[in-house]
């Protein structure tokens, strides 16, 4: 069997070994043997794709095909290279912090399903470079999070649970549409994107093909003005779904308008490329300014999301290697870091009952270990060097900066002075509860994080210093992979 | 008259022997044995549907062409035999209820001779062999529709049912007399060659078009669905609302593809058009819905307009779409429809969608199947109406159905807003007071529902099923 299906095989074997246990104690089991194994996977996936690529180039590595549905070309084809590598490594991280993050959950077997479920959508929508196999899995990763939200979820989590699923999934049928439609302007060959980005669409199906599935995972990469379910939606939810949601989910978004639209529609996204980059100046100012406003941690979290994730389209549609470079390492960094604040909001949270910041103040002397943490995650989301928000933001900028144009460089300005923004609200939260007086007297005496909660928040914590600290060993086999996109964007 | 000719009837002549059989069995068994009647109807109707599968079935065509056998009449035959099949488990329990018992055959033996006509329907050749076949199948279903016969809202069902079926047999019938009017002949080969672009016939087309619309319940024709649905006991709503719309479909396909083909630029736009009301009313009123069965009766409605989709192509991979359309459509509604009738049985017949409140605490498994039923139909992978929509929107865009296709993308989103209700009820809402307890659902439904459970995963994953549909199509 090809190691890439084992990501999908993994978490199905974990829904059914879910389904026979009984006790708590069984499925903690079942989920950090399953996790541990993802991750152990995505680490020898690391090393034999480095192995492979030393000797092959290949755009894809690891390819295996088996035909499916051949009357429409269909295919479950699955096959990485550089960046689907370090977005499996990704999920594989959150995957396993999630699950120490929801150590106590209620009906956790139901919970967990429905986790595991997720997690096989992200990860066969980062193996499959079919598109209508990713297509599916995509589909797959969206549909739990209704359940996820509306059972398990805190404050109005009906309506933020309908509004983000119906949201996400107007943007797939705009998706649908555009996959159906590329596979027939391209001459109803083939559905392997690979093969795909080989034939030319023409540009008449151009122009509305590549808005369609830009928009479709747009949508999903908080995209101003289709953003809105997002603050609802990870403010809702528990608080492991926020993190596999804003840390891997909304990677799906950016990944597939590079894979799928940049891709194989270069004509289009030169021609209306313009149109998507004011909406992601938008959103990277707009979601930096409301948070600035938000009162609640998860909503002011969320906002950054917006922002944040808004600046990896930002750098995608930058169209140029150092650019689109910097647009994937931003993906990493905000998975990663946007992960830890949801685990430490969600174990403040646990503990204060309350995510109000006027509520809260003084907290490291109560909580020091998470407070730390916390100020960590802050550093790295204002973009302090040596962590990795200032590595992918640095590169992004830089890349940005490499157009010469007036329109490029104003927005390249404008989108920078979102890092103040930043400072602004990251400094305010981290001022009002972390430090001042203890505002309210029954946090006096909480506990600090349990062990559970250390092992999910010092994972990322690795994983953000490492990216800090080595930049070069991430960017160098993202660079490489984009090598094939970049030279068909310039044709 | 060669009698040799019946020979291609296996499977009408199969379900006839079976008729005529528990007709007697019904009439002169005695009181003991009578409550094997249920046991024996079911396994033997599961042996007739195995049968089908025979593949030394005979095709050709019989009587001059009056009626047609083809591998793909026996493969759309097996579709319906096999919802059919689902549905005789289902009612199991409600007909062996106080009220019904003793009228158990009365049952079996209508079911079974709209089935047959449904049967003539697909096989036909002739229009005057699909309007019998039509008539065969509606009249006695009115009887099945007022079947609770002591319960109002039943006997309206019944009443509606047969005004609106007979007022569309008539629309159609007189479309039929124009057709034979202007061709000469009301043979599917014969009329073909006939000039089809004349007024008369179009005419003729358009009222014979709306005598079957009345029967997939399109919109303008669905005013008779919710009622009807509604008051229907729930196997003889899952009945109308799968098989008799499946019949339809079928029939449908095979009229349009092979004698009105010429005429693609009329029906063409007609249809586009339908297809699109179709859809966003169905789902727009099936978001008011507060009673589960006029819930799915809208669901149902909206399908129907998916389905026009596959239709709408003209092509083999159009009618390939169309009948695997049908067939995840079965098992996907058939499961709804099972657990609608476990959760109403149990609680004396509330069919408000609130009595599904808290399902998933009370009985998971219910809840669970509702959910696939739900998913399925709304189009959520890695269910098999993923599958079928995605195949059916590709048949309908390669044929340049562009903007047809986004409005129907577009709907999906609306669709799936009033099934996440239904999932929302069952595992959000807390349960009533009234609400239905725990309970242990009959095992002729249960093994109903496994069949409906097992086709929802199967039918989509394995591609070899679109496939084997594909080698059996034909475009105009």
């Amino acid at each position: 069997m090809n190691i890439l299906s084992l990501f999908v095989a993994v978490p199905v074997l974990m829904i059914l070994a879910l389904f026979l246990c009984k006790s708590m104690k069984a499925i903690r089991t079942v989920m950090v043997t399953g996790a541990s194994v993802l991750l152990l996977l995505a680490a020898v996936l690391t090393v034999l794709f480095f192995q492979e690529r030393a000797v092959s180039d290949a755009e894809m590595l690891f390819v295996f095909t088996i035909p499916w549905y051949q009357p429409l070309n269909i295919g479950y084809t699955v096959g990485v290279d550089g960046i689907s590598v370090a977005m499996l490594a990704l999920s594989a991280i959150i995957v396993f912090t999630g699950v120490f993050s929801s150590w106590n959950m209620d009906m956790a077997k139901e919970y967990f399903l429905w986790y595991c479920l997720l997690s096989v959508g992200v990860f066969g929508f980062f193996i499959s470079i079919d598109l209508f196999t990713m297509f599916l899995f995509y589909e797959v990763a969206l549909i739990p999070m209704y359940l996820l939200i509306g059972l398990w979820g805190t404050g109005k989590k009906e309506y933020s649970a309908m509004k983000l699923t119906l949201m996400l999934m107007g943007g797939s049928a705009f998706l649908m549409i555009g996959i159906i439609g590329i596979y027939y302007a391209s001459g109803h060959t083939t559905m392997n994107l690979v093969e795909i980005a080989k034939l030319s669409i023409p540009i008449e199906y151009q122009r509305w093909l590549f808005p369609a599935t830009f928009l479709g995972f747009g949508v999903l990469g908080a995209l101003f003005p289709f953003h809105t379910w997002s603050p609802d939606g990870h403010a809702s939810a528990p608080t492991a779904v926020s993190m596999l949601h804003a840390g891997v989910l909304m990677k799906l978004g950016g990944y597939g308008c590079f894979r799928v639209a940049m891709y194989l529609m270069p004509e289009a996204a030169h021609e209306l490329g313009w149109i998507f980059l004011i909406l992601t100046g938008i959103s990277v100012v707009y979601g930096a300014f409301s948070a600035v406003v938000q009162t609640d941690l998860k909503y002011i979290n969320a906002y950054s999301s917006v922002s944040h994730c808004g600046l990896v389209l930002f750098a995608i549609l930058m169209m140029n290697q150092t650019a689109m470079t910097g647009a994937v390492m931003q993906m990493l960094s905000h998975g990663l870091m946007t992960a830890l604040f949801f685990a430490l909001i969600g174990l403040i949270y646990g503990r204060t009952h309350t995510r109000d910041i006027r509520e809260m103040g003084g907290l490291m002397k109560i909580m020091p270990f998470a407070s730390v943490c916390y100020v960590i995650a802050g550093l790295a989301s204002l973009g302090l060097p040596g962590l990795s928000g200032f590595v992918a933001e640095m590169t992004i900028f830089v890349g940005s900066f490499q157009h010469t144009d007036l329109f490029h460089r104003v927005f390249t300005i404008v989108a920078c002075c979102s890092i103040v923004i930043t400072a602004v609200y990251i400094l305010r939260t981290v001022g009002k509860i972390l430090y001042g007086p203890v505002q309210d007297k029954h946090h006096i005496g909480l506990p600090d994080a349990a062990w559970y909660e250390k092992v999910s928040v010092v994972v990322l914590i690795v994983g953000i210093v490492f990216i800090g600290m080595y930049p070069s060993g991430v960017s160098g086999i993202i660079s490489d992979s984009l090598n094939p996109i970049i030279a068909k964007l310039n044709f | 008259m060669n009698f040799s000719n019946f020979l291609f009837m296996g499977q009408e002549i199969g379900l006839v022997i079976l008729f005529v059989f528990l007709f007697l069995y019904d009439t002169f068994c005695s009181e003991k044995s009578k409550k094997y009647f249920q046991g024996v109807a079911v396994t033997l109707f599961a042996v007739l549907t195995a049968y089908g599968f025979c593949p030394s079935l005979l095709t050709g065509e019989a009587f001059g062409g009056l009626y047609i056998s083809s591998a793909m009449t026996i493969l759309m035959k097996n579709i319906l035999n096999v919802a059919t099949l689902v549905v005789l488990l289902q009612s199991c329990k409600w007909l062996s209820s106080e009220g019904t018992a003793h009228r158990q055959g009365e049952f079996y033996t209508i079911t079974l001779i709209t089935l047959l006509g449904m049967y003539l329907m697909v096989s036909a050749g002739n229009f005057m062999m699909l309007y019998i076949g039509m008539e065969t199948a509606s009249l006695p279903l009115a009887c099945l529709a007022a079947f609770n016969k002591f319960r109002e809202k039943s006997a309206e069902a019944g009443v509606k049912y047969i005004l609106i079926s007979a007022f569309s047999s008539g629309i159609m019938l007189f479309g039929l007399s124009f057709l034979y009017g202007g061709l000469g002949t009301l043979y599917f080969s014969d009329m073909s060659l006939g000039n089809m672009a004349s007024p008369l016939v179009i005419l003729g087309f358009v009222f014979f078009f709306g005598g079957l619309g009345f029967k997939l319940s399109l919109v303008p024709f669905h005013l008779w669905t919710a009622d009807v649905y509604e008051g229907a006991p729930t196997s003889v709503t899952a009945y109308l609302s799968v098989v008799s719309k499946g019949a339809a479909a079928f029939a449908l396909i095979f009229a349009l593809y092979k004698v009105f083909g010429s005429i693609e630029a009329v029906w063409h736009p007609i249809l586009w058009w339908l297809s699109v009301i179709t859809i966003t009313l169905g789902n727009l009123f099936a978001i008011r819905q507060t009673d589960i069965k006029r819930f799915f009766a809208f669901s149902s409605i909206s399908q129907a307009g998916y389905i026009l989709l596959g239709i709408i192509a003209g092509t083999a991979q159009g009618m390939t779409a169309t009948v695997y359309y049908v067939l995840v459509y079965l098992f996907s509604n058939l499961a709804a429809f099972g657990v609608i009738a476990a959760v109403e049985h149990q609680s004396k017949g509330d069919t408000r969608i609130a009595a599904f409140n808290g399902l998933y605490k009370s009985n998971p498994v219910l809840a669970f199947v509702m959910m696939l039923a739900v998913f399925s139909l709304g189009g959520i992978p890695p269910f098999a109406g993923f599958f079928s929509k995605f195949l059916i929107f590709a048949a309908a865009y390669e044929q340049g159905n562009h903007i047809l296709v986004f409005i129907a993308l577009l709907n999906t989103v609306i669709s799936l807003y009033y099934y996440l209700l239904i999932i929302k009820a069952m595992f959000i809402h807390e349960k009533e007071e009234q609400a239905v307890v725990k309970f242990r659902t009959d095992p002729y439904n249960r093994l109903s529902l496994f069949i409906c459970v097992i086709g929802i995963f199967v039918v989509g994953i394995i591609s070899c099923i679109y496939e084997g549909i594909g080698g059996l199509s034909f475009g105009i």
